[in-house]
């Protein structure tokens, strides 16, 4: 693309399979 | 609802799309373009543009911008509103905010822990209490593998003792439970003698030490309780355990109030000690403090973190570089959606355990009448309070359900949120607009970072 360079794409939606695992921390 | 967000920083025009997390880098004529589509029509847009830019590269940019709407990655919908009433639905507990200690060796001004005690008597948790905690943790965790426990206070250096034993247990019943268990700490840096430098290096996971920046800034605020200032007594100890720690996780982090909005100054101050990992934060309090950032404080908060910006992009890749927390965001390995949604998860994943072993949802509540949940020895939680927060997400805060930042902020601190308003559906709109510019600023110094390596800059000034 000329005009626009995409530094991410869709991260959120690429997620979506696995998201909510919870194995993260809650003060890949 | 809000789809795209565009801003402009340091001559860079940036679009973020809300829904998919997709950020890019753009050109003028299409960031000119964007302040008609896709209200206008094509026709329009050309007619409106014809003597800023050629007819032919206002195609070319139009049919770019329909390319990426066709991949999802432009003007995306918005489909997580379900995703986040049923995020808690598996209702485990995946970490605790242990108060080992309600009593402090400082008396900050601002402190929310009222100097310490909670507005409640000077107490130290005992080890039955902390085991009990534990204990509640592995069983309220379910299948969860990772859990935590965060040693706070008051300061809870001053029970390092049954920090140490809560440690040990921890291990052990994590190993029975088949699960890993990890534990940080959050200190005023004043025990911090060599011993505990060592024990802390060796234990902790991360380890947050409060520091405000400049001598002068620092002793306004955190002081002993006979008034005098405390940095003299902690920078060398700050300084020592970070040398020790080198790459390992842990924080240096400050607060700033109304009576330093050129925290900038101290951002560089602590930096300039050779401290790389720092944070720097508005206070959080009531609105009628003396300290509080009011609304006509606003425009110099947001032109200090413009400077911060600048500051962190010159050091960016050079040996003075530092990771400022506000300013540090994963583009390309961040959290999930539902992540994203829940925040830090206070009052259903995230708990925090007094002295007496009282549960609360998280340490900025302790002590607020109406919010006690429950106690560790009967191990009963007031779900009605676990629903409040619960419910408490982007989509039903009527400030946030439309805002770009909703999936990058979560809804902000539900403290905030309730010292301010008075209610946790409320946003601390003062706290939005700093947030929002933080949030612009880490995406930023992501993108320029990466245009940067990628010389696509020389490519995209037209």
């Amino acid at each position: 693309m000329k005009h626009i360079k995409t530094i991410v794409g869709a991260v959120l939606k690429e997620a979506a399979g696995t998201s909510g695992c919870g194995e993260c921390q809650s003060c890949s | 609802m809000t789809l795209i967000h565009r801003y402009i920083k340091n001559g860079v025009p940036i679009v973020l799309d809300v829904a998919s997390g997709a950020v890019h880098v753009v050109d003028r004529l299409v960031y000119r373009i964007l302040d008609f589509y896709p209200e206008q029509s094509d026709d329009y847009i050309i007619d409106r543009l014809k003597n800023e830019y050629a007819k032919k590269d206002l195609i070319e940019g139009l049919e770019e911008i329909r390319q990426l709407q066709k991949e999802g990655l432009l003007f995306s919908k918005d489909t997580y509103v379900e995703t986040a009433s049923n995020r808690y639905n598996d209702q485990v507990i995946k970490a605790l905010c242990l108060h080992v200690a309600h009593d402090c060796n400082l008396s900050c001004r601002y402190c929310f822990a009222s100097q310490g005690d909670f507005k409640g008597q000077r107490l130290l948790m005992d080890c039955d209490t902390a085991y009990r905690a534990v204990d509640f943790l592995i069983k309220k965790s379910g299948k969860r593998h990772n859990i935590e426990i965060d040693f706070f206070g008051g300061e809870p250096l001053l029970n390092l003792p049954v920090v140490k034993k809560t440690v040990e247990y921890g291990r052990k019943r994590a190993a029975q439970a088949g699960k890993e268990i990890r534990f940080t700490l959050t200190t005023n840096g004043v025990g911090l003698d060599s011993e505990t430098i060592e024990y802390l290096d060796d234990n902790m996971y991360n380890v947050v030490l409060s520091l405000d920046g400049r001598p002068e800034v620092n002793d306004r605020m955190r002081c002993f309780r006979n008034g005098v200032g405390s940095y003299d007594s902690i920078v060398d100890g700050i300084v020592g355990f970070v040398q020790k720690r080198a790459d390992r996780s842990y924080f240096v982090r400050g607060t700033f109030t109304r009576e330093n909005l050129d925290f900038c100054e101290d951002v560089l101050h602590i930096a300039g000690l050779g401290i790389k990992s720092l944070s720097v934060e508005p206070v959080v309090s009531g609105r009628d403090e003396p300290y509080s950032i009011r609304e006509q404080d606003l425009g110099t908060v947001l032109r200090e973190y413009d400077r911060l910006f600048d500051e962190c992009l010159k050091r960016a890749g050079t040996p003075e570089e530092f990771s400022f927390y506000h300013f540090k965001v994963n583009l390309y390995n961040g959290p999930c959606a539902i992540k994203r949604l829940s925040g830090c998860g206070a009052g259903n994943q995230y708990i925090a355990v007094t002295p007496e072993g009282d549960l609360y949802p998280c340490h900025q509540f302790v002590g607020e009448e109406g919010f006690l949940m429950g106690n560790v020895f009967d191990g009963m939680l007031d779900s009605r309070i676990a629903a409040a927060f619960r419910d408490a997400h982007v989509y039903n805060k009527e400030d946030c359900r439309d805002c770009w930042a909703r999936l990058w902020c979560s809804g902000g601190c539900h403290a905030s949120s309730y010292k301010t308003t008075g209610s946790l559906q409320k946003s601390y709109s003062l706290g939005c607009e700093m947030e929002k510019k933080r949030i612009e600023c880490a995406i930023a110094l992501e993108a320029m970072t990466r245009i940067k390596e990628d010389t696509y800059d020389k490519g995209l000034q037209g």
